[in-house]
């Protein structure tokens, strides 16, 4: 049991990346991505919306006809973001304004209905739970390495602290723009293949 | 005159997919031959064109702070902002739902070539992601919800088949082990666009 729970835990952040491996919740992924600040808000808005949606699902899991479900859990996951959003909006509201929709889109999220469909309704709450929380960590982990190549190469700053630019580094201006953030993520996912074999495509 | 500048704006400057990332997940696993990817790009512009606008009415008439006026003076104060998450994605749900079971009765043909894209639009970033955006952008109509939706969804659909078109070419390539199919769709999904950039700032 206990070798089983750290596996759950374990194998979402490496081997079983959602974003890396699964290609779940790419959407918001890049979007939020231009500074470290904003990506460690998204993560944890993230992280906790997965494990409280896993959580409610695997309680009344045992209550939900099948043919519904679907509609249940976008309630469910639509309730956790809803109050995230609220949460933001009243205690960090620069952070909040500047991730705009993309709060609002953790609901579309593939990430949190897949870990619904894919464990919670077969799992016990627990389990459940940690499920939920781990998947929204390999999520954010992806994040936060994205959004550190961009804010270091785009504004030569960490946190807003300035790293790079203050030993004289002329800022890139194409890392802080689109095209960059799924550049970045092509090489990590090439950076992870080259060490795990068994994930390459034939 | 003003419709047309913002279907054009929202087809080119402000590509779903290029400049808001949305939509990621199905446009990178739908993408692997032309023909299912323009069956997927055709039923977003339809799901789009459809719920945009009734999300809009809405907003408007509903949830928008003061928008409840209408049915007594007393509750002009009301503001149900904080529930257009809810009512979005359920609206979007119902939709997509009504939208297949009609389109399955009356254009079958359109039906089968469609397939199972339809019930998976409903969790499509794409979809939520312009009722979230007409959220924020004032449109003054319902005309311009519609003309907004239509060029988001063209926008969308010529990412799709572009991207397509390029991945199916792309298996004669010599790609380096590790980055074959995602990393190299990735960084394709990249230059394609930094040449959508050539848009950027452009007004009309």
């Amino acid at each position: 049991m206990d070798a089983k729970l750290k596996e759950t835990i374990l194998n979402p952040i490496f081997k079983g990346n959602p974003i890396t491996v699964l290609v779940l919740g790419i959407c918001s992924a890049l979007a939020v991505t231009v500074e470290m600040k904003g990506a460690c808000v998204m993560a944890l808005s993230v992280i906790a919306v997965t494990g409280l949606s896993s959580l409610v699902c695997s309680l009344i899991r045992k209550t939900i006809p099948n043919r519904v479900r679907i509609i249940i859990q976008l309630v469910v996951v639509a309730l956790m973001v809803i109050l995230v959003d609220q949460f933001l909006k009243a205690f960090a509201y620069s952070v909040a304004k500047q991730l705009s929709v993309y709060i609002g889109l953790i609901i579309t999220n593939c990430i949190v209905m897949g870990r619904i469909e894919a464990y919670a309704l077969m799992n016990k709450p627990i389990p459940s739970l940690l499920d939920g929380l781990a998947n929204g960590a390999g999520y954010g982990i992806i994040l936060i390495i994205v959004a550190f190549f961009r804010e270091l190469l785009g504004s030569g700053t960490l946190f807003g602290y300035p790293v790079l630019s203050a030993l004289g580094y002329v800022n890139n201006g194409l890392a802080i723009l689109p095209p960059m953030a799924l550049i970045i993520l092509g090489c990590i996912i090439w950076a992870q293949r080259a060490i795990q074999k068994d994930l390459q495509e034939k | 005159m003003e419709s047309i500048s913002l279907i054009v704006k929202s087809i080119f400057v402000d590509n779903m997919v290029f400049s808001y990332f949305l939509g990621m997940c199905s446009y990178l696993a739908v993408s692997k031959n032309v023909k299912t990817a323009n069956g997927l790009g055709v039923a977003v512009i339809f799901v789009l064109l459809v719920t945009l606008p009734i999300n809009y009415l809405l907003y408007e008439n509903v949830l928008k702070p003061g928008a409840l006026a209408w049915v007594s003076e007393s509750m002009a104060s009301v503001d149900l902002s904080f529930l257009s998450f809810i009512v979005f994605i359920a609206t979007i749900a119902a939709i997509t739902q009504i939208v297949e079971m009609v389109v399955e009765k009356f254009a079958p043909a359109l039906y089968s070539s469609l397939g199972i894209y339809l019930p998976l639009i409903a969790v499509n970033c794409a979809i939520l992601g312009g009722s979230l955006f007409m959220q924020n952008k004032d449109f003054v109509n319902v005309g311009e919800a519609g003309a907004y939706a239509f060029g988001s969804g063209i926008g969308w659909w010529m990412a799709i088949v572009a991207l397509a078109a390029i991945r199916e070419k792309m298996a004669y390539a010599n790609v380096p082990a590790p980055l074959k199919g995602l990393g190299i769709t990735f960084i394709t999904v990249g230059l394609m666009g930094m040449a959508f950039m050539a848009f950027m700032g452009i007004s009309l």
